[in-house]
């Protein structure tokens, strides 16, 4: 297939996702009585102010640590449901962990960032474990696996890691010192010569943190010797086990490592903005990244477009309440640019796959003996 | 429910070894006294651990009412599962669907009355299988990936359709006014002293268990409290498992969507229309989940929340696994999960669920003396350090926080995946995206 019209097939499905969606929204938006382009224009107004994109960046840097913690088992076909518990787990220990210590600022940051990685990573190898040792399967055992860390999180949290005596009413666990905090990134914007709104809204530093873990795990991925062994053992198990993976270690190493970024997700806003782990802390972004590695179908570039696209509909929904529309209009935009985008994907790939079927018989046709070949065809690959 | 038998292969069957005690086992099971004495001997087990304990609600005629009310829901999302992947489309959107029919129920009960939210609750859970339908038999998308769209598209959905409604008429965007009128609640005549056209029926299990005789009288009150002011739709929902075994065991219908399960490929060339089958079981498989959420909102709420359903639709999934994908295994699995969280709402010190640990450590040490007779020493050696483990945790603590109650369903789960995995049968083709004209 030739470059060009590989990328036609790539851009072509979360178009047609993103027309569809559109075509439904408007259709809900009809229905509530408003006129849609308005509720658009309303939606993009409202988020091109430098407030609405620092929201919304900080909104898709969870959401994009989410896509690629899920992104890395999809590469060898593990679908790791669980990174909902695996993250909201980490959160709550890291936060509590980080309020226990107080040492100079870079060793309290990375003490945070590993002791979260290590929770998500120990709690989603369970499921690595029982796959390759009891062949139990990967997406049951992780939606157990969040079952369980819900209750767990509540246990531990209630009895033993909220802060106990605090005049608040709100339970929470204690305030992670000044040394665990991420500095924002606010300068990163501003080397562009933006003023950015700062406060509440400050850019969170875990942006480049997110940056870089795109990036490695492109590189890792493409340019190593482990990531092809993955990339390969998720297309071919038996090819792979032949050419001596093993396929045991990788199943545990792709879980452990699935993990370890999923314990990362509630750390942009916990040491970015609360410093403090409460009944606020998000949920639901584990199941909204298993929908950003989805739109982006597993590229970098892809999840980061979701991302800023989940990021960009949570924020603007503000402008919909501006225009005396539901904002809950975007919650079904979410979910339906979802199916569309899967069910997309799966069309534009089969008819893809059978464009290659009928260029090979074509050009095998051509080859066949008896015949003058002739030159391939214009467009043809060499 | 059948355990398949066959033991791992380990060279030569040596005679009068393995054999007899399979045997005997496989004959056991076979039984249908069976499970009643199982069932039996479990509660003198439950009575004597409260007695010992002084853990009252274990054997509370309450805790049963409960364990009917509570555990329903999750056997209707089990069921819901059931349908489904017996025609070989995994539904890991049951949760969603729980979701949509709890919201649709609420609507048409606030209107209409409670008949009317039960039918729009299976019809709100219906429209989620119809969109599972659509992706995964209309347009091959893999089954996992749909029923996640579909958990993430539903909550987006009754949000809305609350905000459109429910916020303006007497609700908010996260409840909706209460349903109008009562759902009927029944109980059974003569044994319990239901009514009978008017008529007052003696109440004998009532009277046995004032008699206060050890363990007779607590099998009756257990067995009053479950035929006492039991909502009629839990009734009904109950009814659906022996309709199910009948409807995909004993007809032509069922034989045909399990086939398309357990072998698409030979279904199809014996003329099945697999794709037809496999929407009907998506939609029977919404409509189920659907009644599981008009059950949250008809007979433990009253009314719609956000959120009510709180996992639910994967314990059911918890369930359907435990049960082995059969519609008494569901049952025995989501009576069990039902039982827990029955037991963790009626118990006000934590002795009871404490109880339950010990229980379940008991039933741990029986698979052990099993697994072990089996021959199966890996499992058996596994399951023992999980009894272990339990009993260690009885001793240290006083009384045992009612948060990991609600786990008691996916850890047990994943034990018997753990312990009995090899023995466990999904359907063949479970989860294969299955197109008509492609190969293998």
């Amino acid at each position: 297939m030739s470059s060009s019209r590989r990328l036609l097939y790539a851009v072509a499905a979360p178009v047609i996702a993103l027309v569809v969606t559109l075509a439904i929204t408007s259709i809900v938006i009809l229905i509530s009585g408003a006129n849609p382009l308005d509720a658009y224009r309303n939606m993009i107004e409202y988020s091109t102010r430098l407030r609405g994109v620092a929201s919304i960046v900080n909104q898709a840097v969870p959401l994009f640590i989410a896509g690629v913690a899920v992104a890395i088992g999809f590469q060898m076909n593990l679908f790791n449901i669980g990174v909902e518990g695996q993250y909201r787990l980490a959160g709550l220990i890291a936060a509590w962990a980080g309020a226990q210590v107080a040492w100079p600022a870079v060793f309290h940051v990375t003490f945070i960032i590993a002791v979260a990685m290590i929770v998500g990573a120990l709690w989603a190898g369970i499921a690595g474990v029982l796959k390759v040792t009891r062949n139990v399967n990967e997406v049951i055992s992780t939606i157990m696996l969040n079952q369980i860390a819900f209750g767990v999180g509540l246990w531990l949290f209630n009895d033993y890691l909220k802060l106990e005596g605090g005049t608040n009413l709100a339970a929470q666990t204690e305030e992670i010192p000044s040394t665990g905090w991420m500095p924002s990134a606010d300068w990163l914007f501003e080397i562009f010569g933006l003023d950015m709104p700062g406060g509440r809204s400050a850019i969170y530093g875990f942006l480049i943190v997110a940056i870089a873990l795109g990036a490695l795990y492109w590189v890792t991925l493409m340019r190593t010797r482990f990531g092809y062994d993955l990339r390969a053992s998720g297309l071919n198990p038996n090819a792979a086990l032949t050419s001596g993976v093993n396929p045991k270690r990788m199943v545990i190493v792709t879980m452990l490592l699935s993990g370890a970024v999923a314990g990362l997700i509630g750390l942009p806003s916990l040491m970015g903005n609360t410093h403090f782990y409460d009944e606020a802390f998000p949920a639901g972004l584990g199941f909204d990244g298993i929908a950003v590695a989805l739109l982006g179908q597993y590229h970098p570039v892809g999840m980061a477009v979701g991302a800023l696209l989940f990021g960009f509909l949570d924020y603007s929904s503000g402008g919909l309440q501006l225009a005396g529309i539901e904002p809950e209009v975007v919650a079904i935009m979410k979910g339906t640019i979802m199916l569309c985008a899967v069910i997309a994907y799966t069309v534009v790939r089969r008819l893809a796959a059978a464009a290659e079927v009928q260029e090979a018989a074509r050009r095998l046709e051509h080859d066949r003996p008896g015949r003058p070949s002739r030159a391939a065809p214009a467009g043809a690959p060499a | 429910m059948s355990v398949s038998s066959v033991p791992p292969a380990t060279g030569p069957v040596i005679p009068g070894s393995v054999e007899p005690i399979d045997d005997i086992y496989r004959r056991l099971m076979r039984e249908r006294w069976f499970p009643v004495a199982v069932l039996l001997v479990a509660f003198l087990v439950l009575v004597i651990l409260a007695e010992q304990f002084d853990a009252i609600a274990l054997t509370a005629p309450g805790t049963f009412r409960q364990m009917l009310i509570l555990g329903s829901p999750i056997l209707l999302a089990g069921l819901g599962g059931l349908y489904c992947e017996r025609a070989g489309i995994v539904n890991i959107g049951l949760e969603g669907m729980m979701i949509l029919g709890t919201w649709a129920s609420a609507w048409g009960g606030m209107h209409w009355g409670p008949w009317a939210g039960l039918a729009f609750g299976i019809a709100g859970g219906a429209v989620g299988g119809l969109l599972h339908a659509i992706a995964t038999v209309g347009f091959g998308v893999d089954h996992i990936v749909s029923g996640v769209a579909i958990n993430i598209l539903a909550p987006g959905i009754t949000r809305y359709l609350s905000s459109k409604t429910f916020a303006e008429e007497g609700g908010s965007i996260s409840t909706s006014p209460s349903v109008k009128g009562e759902a009927t609640d029944v109980t059974l005549p003569f044994l319990s002293g239901g009514d009978l056209f008017g008529w007052k029926t003696p109440d004998i299990l009532g009277w046995i268990e004032r008699q206060d005789w050890f363990y007779i009288s607590d099998v009756a009150g257990a067995l009053r409290g479950m035929t006492t002011d039991i909502p009629l739709l839990v009734v009904l929902a109950i009814a659906l498992v022996p309709f199910t075994a009948w409807l995909l065991w004993r007809t032509a219908f069922g034989l045909r969507l399990r086939s398309a399960g357990e072998n698409p490929f030979a279904a199809d060339s014996l003329g099945v229309p697999v794709y037809r089958f496999q929407t009907i079981a998506c939609l029977a498989s919404g409509g189920c989940a659907g009644f599981g959420g008009a059950l949250l909102v008809l007979e433990t709420t009253g009314n719609y929340k956000e959120g009510q359903v709180a996992g639910r639709g994967f314990i059911g999934l918890a369930a359907l696994i435990f049960g082995n994908w059969r519609p008494t295994g569901v049952l025995a699995g989501s009576g069990l999960f039902g039982y827990a969280e029955g037991l963790a709402r009626r118990d006000l010190d934590g002795q009871s669920v404490r109880g339950l640990v010990l229980f379940l450590a008991i039933c741990a040490l029986v698979g052990v003396a099993i697994l072990i007779a089996r021959r199966n020493v890996r499992a058996a050696g596994i399951t023992a350090m999980l009894a272990g483990l339990m009993i260690v945790w009885f001793v240290a603590t006083d009384e045992i926080p009612e948060e990991l109650v609600f786990i008691t369903a996916p850890v047990l789960t994943l034990v018997v995946l753990v312990v009995a995995g090899r023995s466990l049968r999904p359907p063949r083709y479970d989860g294969f995206v299955w197109r008509k004209g492609e190969s293998d």
